[in-house]
């Protein structure tokens, strides 16, 4: 007789949501299998490539090696909510699209939740070491990584002149 | 896509009703989940009975209480929470200001995201690894049906062997030891420190000297009293996610001149399931650090006392050269910086 199912409460992409589903699935089972979210990538299935990388209260995180259950109350952000975070289209993904950085786009998403938490963490213009750190879990076998890390560091700077325009604004 | 076997998950709010859910036939912890569900996924059981799966997994995810670090300045220690992920661990200010190669072993260990998720206490009790064992089912079957720790009844590592050698292959349990670190157990007998050196066997299908139903809650690191230089040394196929295929933990302890070796303790790991604490270094107490003696001394001694075997990727012979490259190197570098 399999376990029962489990009734999960978390919050997904700034969506209270509940979803029931078998104590032995990982985050991503749900977010793909029960909740349609199939923008995170079920890559090796096992930790090695950040495919599937999102972000558990702000902190990326493996959600092939979450389990469901440990995502509980939790506010969980995948990349269909990352346009959320800016009120429309993040500077991101404006900064890949400009620079090319996805060719087959299978390692974007998960690239995308690792990058925005370290632009979130800096809160200033990053540099390619500290990109190249901060994307050390996530694997990319098309772009040779380069024009990733371009297009990072250029969001960078966008979010950065932004905030300095604010902050000019609030004077 | 690797689906999980059928299990239960609880999650207790406190260490006791931890040990309490831990009474269950076959229940087993879950941390961070970062080893035991790929384990799972790979269709690999109890380290006890490789075979079997476990029905329960008991989660720390509420376990408050096992999330701090703390400075202990009456004891003379850092408590460690065994929840503490290794993120929190390597960017702790006391951990870098006062144990440097603790900070870089939890900083070295897989990926940016995996450091999120893993904890200390699942890496002091991260499973022993081999080549021939940490693989899919379908794979160990294509070898004729696994090894002694998983379906089978041989090892590929020592055709003959009775016993595993699979590898001891965390990145912070060198330094733990290097560093005289005790681990606190509590369990249904009680609860139990005991130095985190004792707690390893060379057994690779218990590795540990967990008793049943025992959890860990704090790794205690003892503050250093006077003047040290330590460094962890990783040396790896990729500089990012892979495992070590050498790992040495150094720690001079040195006078009151800040020149004078007045102790050391190197550690190495990677070689079988028990880390090994290098002997005959007492010829390099009273020298001086920056000494190039005390760099060769200390990699020819590792070199002669550690014989790696064919667990892990690259082969056993090059991977013993290296030890003494990189122990050398490393022993010159801390020796140049700190002149
Ligand atoms: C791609 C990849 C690369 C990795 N690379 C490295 C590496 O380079 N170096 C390295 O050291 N590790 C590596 N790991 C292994 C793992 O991520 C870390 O060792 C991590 O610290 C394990 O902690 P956890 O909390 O996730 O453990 P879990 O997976 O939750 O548990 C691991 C084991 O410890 C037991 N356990 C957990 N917590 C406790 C406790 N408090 N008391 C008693 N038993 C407990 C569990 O029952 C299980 O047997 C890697 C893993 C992956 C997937
Ligand atoms: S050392 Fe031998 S028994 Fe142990 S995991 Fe490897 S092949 Fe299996
Ligand atoms: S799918 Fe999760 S790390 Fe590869
Ligand atoms: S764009 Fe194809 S894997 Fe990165």
């Amino acid at each position: 007789m399999s376990p029962a199912a489990i009734m999960l409460s978390m919050t997904v992409n700034g969506e209270p949501v509940q979803v029931a589903a078998p104590p032995h699935w990982t985050l991503l089972e749900v977010l793909r299998y029960r909740l349609d979210l199939i923008g995170s990538k079920q890559g090796c299935d096992k930790g090695d490539c950040g495919a599937c990388t999102v972000q558990i209260d702000g902190v990326p995180q493996l959600a092939c090696l979450t389990l469901a259950i440990h995502a509980e109350g939790r506010a969980v952000t995948t990349v269909e909510g990352l346009g959320l975070l800016a009120g429309g289209v993040h500077p991101l993904q404006d900064a890949f699209d400009r620079h090319t950085a996805a060719q087959c786009g299978f390692c974007t998403p998960g690239i995308l939740l690792s990058a925005e938490a370290l632009l979130r963490k800096r809160g200033r213009e990053v540099s390619r070491a500290e990109v190249c750190e901060a994307l050390a879990g996530n694997l990319c076998r098309c772009t040779g990584y380069t024009k990733i890390i371009d297009a990072v560091v250029d969001a960078s700077r966008v979010m950065a002149g932004a905030n300095t325009q604010e902050a000019g604004r609030g004077e | 896509m690797l689906r999980l076997p059928q299990f239960e998950v609880v999650a207790p709010e406190s260490v006791a009703d931890v040990v309490t859910a831990l009474q269950r036939p076959g229940a087993r912890v879950i941390a961070g989940g970062t080893d035991i569900l790929p384990n799972l996924k790979h269709h690999l059981g109890t380290p006890q009975h490789p075979a079997e799966l476990p029905p329960v997994l008991v989660s720390l995810s509420r376990v408050t209480a096992l999330r701090g670090v703390a400075l202990d300045e009456a004891a003379g220690v850092l408590r460690i929470g065994a929840g503490v992920t290794l993120s929190q661990l390597s960017e702790h200010p006391e951990v870098q200001r006062r144990f440097p190669s603790l900070s870089q072993s939890a900083g070295a260990v897989a990926s940016p995201p995996i450091r999120n998720m893993g904890t200390i206490g699942g890496n002091v009790n991260l499973d022993t690894r081999c080549r021939y064992v940490n693989q899919t089912h379908f794979w160990r079957e294509a070898l004729g049906g696994g090894c002694l720790k998983s379906e089978g009844n041989v090892c590929h590592v020592v055709p003959g062997g009775r016993n595993c050698v699979a590898a001891m292959s965390s990145d912070n349990v060198p330094v733990l030891i290097s560093l005289d670190a005790t681990i606190v157990q509590a369990g249904p007998e009680g609860v139990r420190e005991l130095p985190i050196e004792e707690f390893y066997k060379a057994d690779g299908l218990a590795h540990t000297n967990a008793k049943p139903g025992e959890v860990t809650t704090e790794l205690r690191v003892p503050l250093p009293k006077g003047p040290r230089r330590s460094h962890y040394i990783k040396w790896s196929v990729r500089k990012s996610i892979d495992f070590p295929l050498v790992s040495v933990a150094l720690r001079f302890d040195l006078g009151e001149d800040e020149a004078t070796v007045a102790a050391v303790k190197v550690v190495v790991g990677v070689l079988g399931s028990k880390p090994r604490t290098l002997s005959k270094l007492d010829d390099v107490v009273g020298k001086k650090f920056g000494d190039p003696a005390v760099a060769r001394m200390v990699s020819d001694a590792a070199y002669a006392q550690c014989k790696p075997l064919e667990n892990v990727p690259y082969e056993a012979a090059y991977r013993r050269d290296m030890i003494r490259v990189y122990t050398r190197r490393a022993i010159e570098a801390l020796a140049a910086s700190a002149e």
